[in-house]
C-alpha cells in the first residue's frame, strides 16, 4: 500500500499524462469502432426485417430404406455417365483419372465428394447405349460390388424386361419423348434430361402418358430447381422485394468447342459399333455419319439448337420463381454467326417472350403495372458472363449460385429510405452467398460457369452437394415414399412448349402465338408446325 | 542504456507517434471484427496465392474457428499493448508474425494475381511495411517514455 503511494507521489501532471494518454486513445478507438458496427447492424437489421426474405429450409431428407430400386439408363455418353455418378457408380476410367488428378493436386477434391455421396440404395441394372464402347465400358464399370449390370440392344427391351423399375433417360433429344412414353406406358419411371420433348405433337402425347399413368413418378431434368438460392430468391419474390417485375434478362456465354457442341470424335466410331438405324429413329434415313453421331446436338433432325439445349435452363429456372408459364407471344431471331462449320442449328439466339397478362406484386397504384417480357440471349462466340437479372420497379435481382438484390433509385417502396441514406442504390439490401465466399480451387471455368448458374453445385448446411445428386434423390424419393418432383410433367410442358415455339419464331421469322384457351401453339392456315421444327436443311 | 535514450526528443516522439498509429490501426481492425457477426477469414485464406496447402488447411472447417478466434485476439492484443505502452517488445514480434501471414497469403509477387487491392505493388506491399514498421518499434521501444510502463520507471 505505501509502496503504491510513493509511485503515484511521485508522479507528476505530465507523468500521469504520459502514462496514460494512451488509455484515452484505446477508449476512444474501441468506442468509435463499437459505434460504428452497432450503427450499421442496426440499420442492416432493419432493412432485412423490412424486407423479411428467409431462405427456405431444404425439403426433408426422406429415407431411401427399403428392397434396391432397379434403374436402367438409357443412353450412356457423357450426360449418362455423370447421371449415374450421381447416383453412386463411377466408371472405372473416372475413378483412376480423379486419383490420379487427387494425388497430382490434393485440392481436388471430386474424388472424395464422390465417395462421401450418401448410398441411393439402387442397383444399376441395365445399359443402353447404339455404341458398343459406351456400353462396354459401363458392363466393365458396374459388374461387380453386388451389382449385375446387363446391356439391352435396345431401350424397348429393357422397359420389358421386368429387370428396371426406372430408367434414366440421357439419349439425344429426338429419343427423349418416344422412350419416356414407352416406358411409362408399362408402367416404369422415368428420369428424362431436357429438352423434354423434340416435337410439339409429342409434347402433348407425353403429358397425356403421365396423367393417364398416375402411379409412374416423371421427372425432368433441370436440377437447378435443388439449389438453394432459387428457394431464396422464390421467397424474395414472394414479399415482393422487387415490385412488379416487367423485364427479366438471362444468357448463354460460350466460346470453346466443347460449348459449341464440337465433341471428339470416338477413333472407334463406324458402322459395326454403332447401331446406326436406331440412333436414327425419327430422323431422317442418311448413311453413317460418326459426327451426326457425336455432334447430334448441331443438327434440328436429332437436337433442338439453343431454344430447346440451353434456353430451357434459363426459362425453367425463371419459371421456378416466377411462375409464369408459357408466354403468349414469342419472338426470335439469330443465325450461325461463329461456327460455320455445316451445322444447321443457330450458335448466336435471341428469344423474346411476351407475357402480357404477368403481374408480381406493386408498389404503385393498383392497375398501373401490367406485363412482362422474358430475354434469353445466347452466342457461342464469347463467353462474357452477363449473369442473369430480374428486373422490377423497385429492386433488380441478380441470380446465380448467389442471391444479390439492389434497390432501384426509381424505386417507390424505398424512396423514403434511399432519401434517408438506410438504402445506397449501388450497394445490395440482401445478399445470400450460400458458399461463404468459398472459391474454388479445382474445377474448370465451363464448370464454374455452371455452378454461377445453380447448374452444377449447390450447398447445404454450407457443404458442397452435386444438384444433379439431389435432383435424382427427389425423384427416387417419390418413387419410394410418394410425393411430386419439383420439375414434373406440368413443368416439362411449359418448358417443352416455349423451347418449340422459340424454334419456330426463328425459323419462320416471325411472332409465335400461344392460345391459352385451346392449348394450343397457333398455326396460319395450312401450316405444319412440327414439320417446320423439325427441317433439317443445312 | 536502450537504444532509445540516445535519440532526440524529436526523434522519440516521432517513435511514438508511429507507435500510436499502428497500435490505433490494429485495435481499430480487431474491434471491427469483434463486432461483426459474419466475418471470417475464409475468403482470404481461401483465396491465397501462395503456400496454398498451409493456408487452405487454415480454412477447413475443424480449424477455422480458431484461426478466426486468434486473429481477433492478436489484433485486439497488439493493437491494445501499442496504445497503451506495455509490453510493446512483444506486441511488436506478435504483430510481425501476423502480418507476414498476410503477405505471404497473398505476396506482391509480379507472377501471382494481384487479387483486389487499393494500389499497385511489386514485391512490397503494405502489409510487409508495417511488419517493417513494427520491427524499428520493437527494436526501438518507447513505452517508458510515453505509456503504461512510465509509471514503474518512476518507480525506480
Amino acid at each position: 500500500m505505501s509502496t503504491k503511494q510513493n509511485i503515484f507521489q511521485t508522479l507528476t501532471r505530465r507523468d500521469w499524462l504520459k502514462s496514460l494518454g494512451g488509455l484515452s486513445l484505446f477508449g476512444a478507438v474501441w468506442s468509435a469502432g463499437a459505434s460504428f458496427s452497432t450503427k450499421a447492424k442496426r440499420e442492416r437489421n432493419i432493412l432485412l426485417q423490412t424486407l423479411n426474405i428467409k431462405a427456405s429450409a431444404p425439403p426433408p431428407t426422406a429415407t431411401m430404406e427399403g428392397s434396391p430400386l432397379r434403374i436402367g439408363i438409357i443412353g450412356f455418353g457423357g450426360r449418362g455417365e455423370h447421371l449415374v455418378r450421381s447416383l453412386g457408380y463411377a466408371t472405372t476410367e473416372w475413378l483412376e483419372e480423379m486419383s490420379r488428378a487427387e494425388k497430382e493436386n490434393p485440392a481436388d477434391t471430386r474424388l472424395k465428394e464422390f465417395k462421401d455421396q450418401e448410398n441411393l440404395n439402387i442397383r444399376l441394372t441395365g445399359v443402353c447405349d447404339v455404341f458398343d464402347v459406351h456400353a462396354n465400358k459401363a458392363l466393365q464399370s458396374f459388374n461387380g460390388n453386388g451389382n449385375t449390370c446387363k446391356r439391352y440392344r435396345t431401350a424397348t427391351e429393357m422397359i420389358n424386361s421386368g429387370e428396371v423399375d426406372a430408367v434414366v433417360i440421357a439419349t439425344p433429344d429426338h429419343w427423349h419423348a418416344p422412350l419416356s412414353i414407352e416406358a411409362i406406358n408399362a408402367g416404369i419411371h422415368v428420369y428424362v434430361e431436357k429438352p423434354m420433348t423434340h416435337s410439339i405433337e409429342e409434347t402433348y402425347t407425353l403429358r397425356n402418358a403421365v396423367i393417364e399413368n398416375p402411379k409412374v413418378v416423371f421427372a425432368l431434368g433441370h436440377q437447378h430447381r435443388q439449389t438453394q438460392s432459387f428457394l431464396t430468391a422464390q421467397d424474395a419474390i414472394a414479399k415482393n422485394v422487387l415490385g412488379h417485375i416487367s423485364l427479366v434478362m438471362t444468357a448463354t456465354n460460350r466460346n470453346d468447342d466443347n460449348g459449341a457442341w464440337q465433341y471428339d470424335i470416338h477413333p472407334d466410331a463406324n458402322t459395326k459399333t454403332i447401331y446406326w438405324e436406331l440412333f436414327l429413329g425419327s430422323a431422317p434415313k442418311i448413311p453413317f455419319n460418326a459426327e451426326h453421331f457425336f455432334r447430334w446436338r448441331k443438327w434440328w433432325a436429332y437436337g433442338s439448337g439453343l431454344s430447346g439445349d440451353l434456353m430451357t435452363h434459363d426459362y425453367d429456372r425463371i419459371n421456378c420463381i416466377l411462375k409464369m408459364g408459357i408466354p403468349k407471344f414469342v419472338t426470335a431471331s439469330g443465325g450461325i454467326y461463329t461456327h460455320r462449320d455445316g451445322r444447321n442449328v443457330p450458335d448466336v439466339m435471341q428469344i423474346n417472350m411476351e407475357y402480357p397478362d404477368f403481374k408480381t406484386g406493386t408498389s404503385q397504384e393498383i392497375g398501373k403495372e401490367q406485363g412482362m417480357t422474358f430475354v434469353y440471349s445466347a452466342t457461342l462466340g464469347n463467353q462474357l458472363d452477363r449473369g442473369t437479372v430480374l428486373m422490377g420497379h423497385d429492386g433488380s435481382m441478380e441470380l446465380g449460385n448467389a442471391v444479390t438484390i439492389f434497390a432501384d433509385s426509381g424505386s417507390t417502396r424505398y424512396k423514403k429510405m434511399i432519401e434517408e441514406k438506410q438504402i445506397d442504390p449501388y450497394v445490395p439490401i440482401f445478399q445470400y452467398d450460400p458458399s461463404v465466399n468459398g472459391v474454388d480451387a479445382v474445377t474448370s471455368a465451363t464448370a464454374k460457369y455452371f455452378a454461377n448458374k445453380g447448374l452444377l453445385w449447390t450447398y447445404r448446411d454450407g457443404k458442397r452437394v452435386d444438384s444433379t445428386f439431389l435432383h435424382l434423390r427427389e425423384w427416387i424419393s417419390c418413387i419410394r415414399n410418394g410425393g411430386k418432383p419439383s420439375c414434373g410433367i406440368q413443368e416439362g410442358f411449359e418448358e417443352a412448349i416455349t423451347a418449340h415455339m422459340g424454334g419456330l419464331s426463328y425459323k419462320l421469322g416471325r411472332k409465335i402465338e400461344w392460345d391459352n384457351e385451346v392449348q394450343k401453339i397457333v398455326a396460319l392456315p395450312g401450316e405444319d408446325l412440327d414439320a417446320i421444327l423439325l427441317e433439317n436443311k443445312v | 542504456m536502450n537504444a532509445i535514450s540516445k535519440l532526440s526528443i524529436g526523434q522519440v516522439n516521432s517513435m511514438v507517434l508511429l507507435r500510436l498509429l499502428i497500435g490505433w490501426h490494429f485495435l481499430y481492425e480487431g474491434v471491427i471484427k469483434v463486432y461483426s457477426t459474419t466475418w471470417t477469414a475464409k475468403g482470404y485464406l481461401l483465396s491465397a496465392s501462395f503456400f496454398q496447402p498451409f493456408f487452405q488447411w487454415l480454412a477447413s472447417e475443424s480449424i477455422l474457428p480458431a484461426v478466426d478466434v486468434l486473429n481477433i485476439f492478436i489484433l485486439l492484443v497488439v493493437g491494445a499493448s501499442l496504445l497503451i505502452g506495455f509490453r510493446t517488445k512483444w506486441a511488436c514480434l506478435a504483430g510481425i508474425g501476423l502480418l507476414l501471414l498476410y503477405y505471404l497469403a497473398h505476396p506482391a509477387f509480379p507472377w501471382l494475381p494481384q487479387g483486389p487491392s487499393e494500389g499497385s505493388y511489386w514485391l512490397v506491399n503494405k502489409n510487409l511495411i508495417e511488419a517493417a514498421a513494427l520491427l524499428v518499434l520493437a527494436l526501438f521501444p518507447t513505452e517508458k517514455r510515453f505509456g503504461i510502463e512510465r509509471m514503474f520507471k518512476t518507480k525506480k
